[in-house]
């Protein structure tokens, strides 16, 4: 940076003040909006944890809540939320893989069916969720006749999270240099077997990413949840169940619970723990998995 | 390869390749002179707009076949026309007659992915897959049936010890094929092609992209295939051509499109040049 500051300086004497005092100013707000975001994420956290870790323990995780929540734990609600998300990525990530690997791989592109589907898919990831709250009541409760359950939930979450999934698998393979594509078809393999074995490996880090945005997501998700899954907070026997959000529960503590903050501020210490973990796991999987095919 | 491999190319694959391939290897036959690939007035669009036209041409039998001529003149277009690599660039149209063995490529009852097993191609770029060292050369093993862990094993060492990659690596096949050098994943791109037996090799540039020594290399490992696969190599390299080419074919922009202008024996293009354009583009003065 100094130097390219010093050759302009050479060329034209008079852009050499002017050079470095801009160059200061872009380092001071290249810092400046780093440090901003780091801050704000350590406040958020650090607020939740300051407010949140006095009443946490292992009775909070597993008891279930007393006096509206105000009491007892979150048992049933961290149950809940577990069988919403595994609900909504075993209907999302195969469909998911499916659709970013035709769009990538197989859709011409200059298709209008391959453009109206990236058109249609980034309209939906950015409709608001109580939209797709919305629809899932009437689709999945109402005419699907699924009632208030985790598996309505679930599966509105899966539509949710659909377009960014299906976005970062086809980014994913986008990725993927297309000389893999070009030796693979020189070799005489089949289009199958080459999505399979040489280019799904290569996307991995694609779709691990969409899997943490899509897990972030349907964890944090509330107003489509209120809609479909409903607020009860017994522990769900089946999934035809109602069950309750970690997400709803902070929600209903905060809101309409007078004297349920200090609970809301544990839940939402848990929730963001566990989003961490999930997160976390999810990358050391994918990691995983990829050094495995790489090696073995 | 060996005549284990061949007993395993009978009987797991059972093309009319194989089938043509082993009876020629059976009657010893006129080797010399034998056309492996004839081309017939073939020209290539992409986008209607012509890469080259017109090119008629044989390729003889277990000879390397260079194509030089300057950048843009349709010599890769043109390699990727013989192993029909063009099916998969959208909006490209090929024309004219290409025959391989008995095989008519452009017919519409000739399937590509049999095709291109007979046909290996090597890159410009190495580019092995983001796999183990074994992998690389498993992987296409399998895709055409080849299923027995020992066989495949096999397979693996004799093309890895074809390639003189063998020794470098036995004891890391399982570690990535990217962790090795430019030269050695080259190579070993080689010896993937070699392990599914084709007939025919297509070399994209093979040394461009590497450095001298690993270039001597590859270069080397060249002329000791040639006596048992056909080669035909493009190459902007004219000491190169000269070194290793026993026939040479040069490739001019005319009209904006290539066109072939001079082909034969690689003493006769570079001693003795019948167009005034080849003999200058060979001194230098040209391309």
């Amino acid at each position: 940076m100094l130097d390219a500051t010093a050759q302009a300086g050479l060329v034209g004497p008079g852009a050499l003040p002017r050079g470095r005092s801009l160059d200061a100013f872009v380092t001071t707000a290249v810092w400046l909006g780093a440090g901003l975001i780091v801050a704000v994420f350590f406040w958020i956290v650090g607020d939740v944890f300051v407010h949140g870790v006095g009443g946490l323990s292992w009775s909070f995780l597993i008891d279930s809540p007393t006096h509206a929540g105000r009491g007892g734990g979150i048992g049933p609600i961290i149950v809940s939320t577990g069988l919403i998300l595994t609900v909504c990525m075993a209907v999302s990530v195969p469909l998911g893989v499916g659709a970013g690997a035709w769009l990538a791989e197989f859709c011409p592109s200059t298709s209008l069916l391959g453009a109206s589907v990236r058109r249609s898919l980034d309209m939906l990831a950015g409709v608001p969720s109580i939209v797709f709250g919305l629809f899932g009541n009437a689709f999945f409760c109402v005419y699907l006749g699924m009632g208030f359950s985790i598996l309505s939930g679930g599966l509105t979450l899966a539509c949710m999270v659909l377009p960014i999934l299906i976005r970062s698998v086809e980014q994913g393979f986008g990725s993927v240099p297309g000389e893999h594509r070009r030796s693979a078809a020189a070799l005489g393999m089949t289009r199958a077997r080459t999505l399979a074995h040489v280019l799904l490996p290569a996307a991995t880090p694609g779709l691990m990413a969409g899997l943490v945005l899509g897990i972030g997501r349907a964890m944090a998700e509330t107003a489509a949840l209120i809609f479909t899954s409903g607020y009860v907070d017994r522990m769900p026997q089946s999934l035809a169940d109602s069950g309750r959000a970690m997400s709803v529960h902070i929600y209903d503590l905060s809101m309409n619970v007078a004297g349920g903050e200090p609970n809301a501020y544990t839940t939402a210490l848990v929730l963001v723990a566990s989003l961490l973990v999930i997160n976390g796991a999810t990358s050391a999987i994918g990691q995983r998995w990829l050094c495995g095919r790489s090696r073995g | 390869m060996t005549t284990h491999m061949n007993t395993t190319l009978l009987t797991e694959r059972k093309t009319a390749a194989a089938m043509h391939r082993s009876a020629s290897n059976v009657s010893p036959g006129p080797v010399r002179g034998c056309a492996a690939i004839r081309v017939e007035n073939l020209s290539l669009e992409y986008n209607g707009k012509p890469a080259f036209t017109g090119v008629s041409m044989a390729f003889t039998q277990n000879r390397i076949t260079a194509i030089i001529g300057p950048s843009g003149c349709g010599k890769t277009s043109f390699l990727t026309c013989l192993n029909r690599l063009t099916d998969l660039v959208p909006r490209c149209r090929v024309t004219g007659r290409v025959t391989i063995g008995q095989t008519e490529v452009y017919a519409p009852e000739t399937d590509a992915v049999s095709l291109r097993r007979r046909v290996g191609m090597i890159f410009q770029k190495p580019s092995p897959f983001p796999l183990s060292i074994r992998k690389n050369i498993e992987l296409p093993l399998r895709d055409h049936g080849v299923r027995k862990k020992k066989h495949l094993e096999q397979t693996v060492e004799t093309a890895l010890r074809d390639v003189g990659l063998w020794s470098e690596v036995k004891d890391r096949l399982n570690s990535p094929a990217t962790t090795l050098s430019g030269g050695q994943q080259q190579r070993l791109c080689l010896a993937r092609a070699l392990a599914l037996e084709p007939e025919v090799l297509l070399l994209d540039e093979p040394c461009s992209s590497l450095d001298p020594v690993s270039s001597g290399v590859v270069e080397d490992l060249i002329v000791s295939l040639s006596g048992r696969f056909t080669i035909v190599m493009v190459t902007h390299n004219l000491a190169q051509a000269k070194r290793i080419a026993h026939d040479v074919a040069v490739f001019w922009m005319h009209d904006n499109a290539g066109q072939l202008i001079e082909t034969g024996p690689c003493g006769d293009v570079f001693n003795n040049p019948s167009q005034p354009i080849t003999a200058a583009y060979i001194n230098g003065s040209r391309g």
